[in-house]
């Protein structure tokens, strides 16, 4: 069935399942917005709690959808993968270590004898958060504005920077990136415990979580707005299909865009649905904003991982070597392994599907104070 | 290929590489397990009705929890370290090695994240039967990512399925099936699995005993042994039956790995297993020195166990290495000659063709071609450095070996008392009980540098060596993260320990 395609298309199929797969991460990436938020939005313990055990029921799917996104980088287009992850070494081991102290956080932070005490293990959460998220911002962002690295003629790769990727925050286009994606969780964040919490009896933390949705809304405008303009202004890196020649091009971004008008349409929608979560969050005092939100942020990430891959587009550019740049033709796996693998790819409606299954069924009833204390408490965190 | 080869930064990289993964394989073990005896737990309650065994399933959940959240944090180093300290093999082989990795994502790890959620929160939010059903994913889903990553473990132990594109300079699958169902994936996965569950039932064993020595949450104790015993036992039978297996591959596929395991220096018909020895860690390819100080052999085991036909010949290690004519052996030495040439080869059709010069180009490949099955001996300089360390493979493995022996006779014990009702008095059993949770630990992460440090100095069996492997890096980059994962994952570890005890030393909530 599979066996039939062209390299191409398949090559084009597997940049789309790993754009999705990336978006679906920024989308879950509300678990990290939550835990930037422990702090500034619960005020009490029980607050604190809340929102704990809230984002922590879903923190493990958040982390396998990044684990899953590394996997199908490495097994769709493993130039990319050996190229990045060898290269822009420090950027890569920094954002692992902010996963690495989040996987104990949650289950460690209340239980007895956990050596640090629970504020070390909010620290942590609160630096996946914040941290974790702005530096895979700037890692995306540099794949707009390129990286320094050679290929050599068995496409092994040299990092021609000592920083070895730390580099990269030092553009404010990939900064800008980055901080746009934390304040965008945190409204994410914001917008899901509003819709997961019972605020019962607790209008202020419910109006404290209302109000942290506008104002990391607020926040995130110049950093977006930054990004766009960068976006639709900046030089980028085509490819010749034909030879596989890599060349500047005067706004290629911007070409992209207007070559791609579908592309332009869900970056639209995107952003026209993070903006209507807001809206109906702030203005309506409506509960359910994170699914326009969390909708229109994976929309975002899709015109942005199709900006960055399609329409003959070099995706993880080169600065030191333009043709060492790698693009979704010259970094890909086989032929043989991407149609393996898109056989393999049939089972993922099925594991989406048991997924919401299981988030319906799990946050049906919104979670409650009194499953964390008292007499009836439940297993928590 | 590779001009300037720094062989510190493959060492800081081999270092971090087995200090992740030991570190690792502390909890995964418990994971693969403790899951199962979970679910068996969950499914007498649900069977059953009765709310002790649900609170037993509960307190056994709070413990597979805190283990599995720092298995989590020190998995996901490993996935990413193939890119970051082995840049060069996640080219050379990602065509083949990235599937199994994506597809335990796909198949396995959101099994585990989604129903995991449910296991533990799920208590009062969902019906009886699909929470039970949750338990029993989780289960599933995490011996299934065993299964995938030692798919890929498999597969560089006995790279299969594959083939060499010298256009692209990497190594392309050829036959998905080939890789998945090679006979070192379905080795590894039984051989490992299994020795989980038996570590799992250590555990439960352990800490049971504990509450029998101090005469606490008796019933429950016996309740978990009664359980953990059946399932100990039929794991360890497994175990040594999937040893057996793991050997025979290594044979068959490892010569070189067999030899050191069992300090086999002249391999001979009729070749002994050393039940008992101190290696002489001075001994070298071709000298002549003894290879073992002191040895208790049995003859002939060896042959039996390697070839399943006794007295059969097995190849040591100096046969490997210079060559045998007479078993038809190629040595170590001849092959670095040819690897060499296939290099050459290689390089001369890359010039050739940049150069645009094709009909060069078709001579060298067709040179290339001739040697090409060589191509990771060119990269070694000297044929000492296909052996691997003799001294710690041997120990390793006969440490392994003699631990997993003694299990099945200790799991009989509980299991005896458990039957015959007479676990309470059976005192002498229970530190017992909880020396062999220490000692299946070691055998656990013995049996892994066995199956690592046995394969050295390949990354890839005869196809890429670790010098080859590693990332173009300076040494002190790495040499700093290594450094940073162990400390952090000691501090981890120790929080884990002490949040674990502190759990155990609460015990199980009682049901009046």
């Amino acid at each position: 069935m599979f066996g039939n395609l062209d390299l191409e298309t398949l090559q084009k199929l597997w940049w789309l399942l790993a754009s999705v797969v990336g978006s679906l991460f920024l989308f879950l990436t509300f678990v990290q917005g939550g835990q930037t938020l422990i702090w500034q939005l619960g005020k009490t313990e029980r607050e604190k709690s809340l929102i704990i055990n809230s984002i922590g029921r879903k923190w493990e799917l958040t982390f396998t959808t990044l684990v899953l996104f590394g996997g199908a980088l490495f097994a769709a287009f493993p130039k990319f993968y050996a190229t990045s992850f060898g290269g822009a070494y420090w950027v890569w081991i920094a954002i692992l270590f902010t996963f690495i102290v989040q996987a104990v956080s949650f289950e460690y932070r209340k239980k007895p004898g956990n050596l640090f005490g629970p504020l070390v293990y909010e620290a942590f959460l609160f630096i996946n958060g914040a941290v974790g998220i702005l530096l895979i911002g700037t890692a995306v962002g540099t794949f707009f504005t390129g990286s320094n690295f050679v290929l050599n003629e068995y496409n092994l790769v040299s990092w021609t920077n000592p920083l070895r990727g730390l580099e990269a925050a030092n553009n404010i286009f990939n900064i800008s990136l980055g901080l746009f994606l934390v304040f965008n969780a945190r409204v994410l964040g914001a917008l899901y415990l509003l819709n997961n919490i019972d605020f019962t009896g607790m209008d202020n933390f419910k109006k404290r979580t209302r109000n942290a949705v506008l104002a990391n809304f607020i926040a995130a405008l110049p950093f977006l707005l930054v990004v766009l303009i960068g976006l639709l202004t900046m030089d980028g890196y085509g490819v010749d299909p034909a030879t596989g020649t890599i060349f500047i091009v005067p706004f290629k971004y911007l070409k992209n865009l207007i070559e791609m008008p579908m592309v332009l349409v869900i970056l639209l929608a995107g952003l026209g649905l993070v903006i209507f979560s807001v809206y109906i969050a702030w203005f309506q005092n409506k509960d359910h904003g994170i699914w326009f939100g969390g909708l229109g942020t994976v929309l975002v990430g899709l015109a942005v991982f199709f900006t960055a891959g399609y329409n003959n587009t070099a995706f993880y550019p080169s600065k030191a070597d333009i043709q060492s740049s790698l693009t979704i033709f010259n970094a890909s796996s086989s032929h043989y392994t991407l149609t393996a693998m898109t056989y393999v790819a049939l089972i993922i409606p099925v594991v989406l599907a048991y997924i919401a299954y299981v988030w319906k069924q799990m946050d049906s009833k919104k979670l409650r104070a009194e499953e964390l204390e008292g007499p009836e408490a439940q297993e928590n965190y | 290929m590779l001009e300037q080869i720094d062989l510190s930064t493959v060492n800081w990289a081999r270092a971090q590489f087995a200090l992740t993964a030991m570190y690792h394989w502390l909890f995964v073990p418990l994971t693969l397990g403790l899951t199962f005896l979970c679910a068996f737990f969950e499914t007498i309650y649900v069977k059953t009705g009765k709310e002790e065994w649900k609170e037993l399933t509960k307190f056994w959940m709070k413990l597979f929890g805190i283990n599995f959240a720092i298995g989590v944090a020190t998995g996901i180093i490993l996935e990413f370290e193939f890119g970051t300290n082995w840049a060069n093999y996640s080219w050379m082989v990602g065509d083949i090695f990235g599937a199994p990795l994506a597809i335990e994502g796909i198949v396995a790890f959101f099994l585990e994240a989604t129903f995991f959620a449910v296991m533990f929160f799920g208590w009062n939010r969902v019906s009886k039967g699909f929470h039970l059903l949750s338990t029993w994913m989780v289960a599933i889903g995490s011996n299934l990512s065993a299964l995938w990553i030692l798919v890929a473990n498999g597969w560089m132990q006995f790279p299969t399925g594959m083939a060499f594109n010298p256009d692209t300079a990497r190594f392309e699958m050829k036959n998905f099936f080939e890789v998945v169902l090679s006979p070192y994936a379905i080795s590894k996965f039984t051989h490992a699995t299994t020795s989980g569950f038996a570590l799992s039932s250590f555990f439960v064993i352990a800490v049971a005993s504990y509450y029998l020595a101090r005469q606490r949450h008796v019933l429950m104790a016996k309740r978990s042994i009664a359980v953990a015993s059946v399932f100990g036992l039929v794991a360890s039978l497994m175990l040594a039956f999937t040893g057996d297996e793991a050997a025979y591959v290594d044979a068959q596929h490892q010569p070189m790995k067999l030899a050191a395991m069992e300090g086999l220096w002249d391999g001979s018909y009729n070749a002994p297993v050393v039940a008992f020895g101190i290696v002489n860690g001075m001994k070298e390819p071709g000298d002549f020195q003894d290879p073992f100080v002191v040895e208790f052999k049995v003859p002939g085991l060896l042959s039996l166990l390697a070839n399943r036909q006794s007295g059969s010949f097995v190849p040591g290690i100096n046969d490997l290495v210079f060559g045998n004519k007479e078993q038809g052996i190629m040595g170590v030495t001849e092959m670095i000659e040819r690897g060499k040439l296939a290099v050459k080869y290689l390089d001369e059709y890359k010039k050739a063709k940049k150069q645009g010069d094709m009909s060069a180009a078709s001579s060298a490949l067709a040179q290339f071609n001739k040697y090409k099955d060589f191509l990771g001996y060119g990269h070694l300089n000297t044929p000492k450095e296909a052996v691997p360390p003799v001294s710690i493979t041997f120990y390793s493995f006969h440490i392994m070996a003699a631990v997993g022996t003694a299990m099945i006779a200790i799991f009989i014990l509980f299991l005896f008392h458990s039957i015959r009702g007479t676990l309470e008095r059976a005192t002498w059993l229970y530190p017992i009980g909880i020396i062999f949770f220490v000692l299946a630990f070691m055998a656990g992460e013995a049996g892994w540098v066995v199956a690592e440090v046995g394969r050295q100095p390949w990354a890839i069996q005869g196809l890429l060596p670790v010098s080859v492997a590693r990332t173009d890096i300076a040494p002190v980059n790495v040499k700093l993260t290594f450094f940073m994962f162990l400390v952090t994952f000691t501090l981890l570890l120790i929080a884990e320990i002490r949040i674990m005890l502190k759990q155990i030393q609460l015990g199980p909530k009682e049901v009046k």
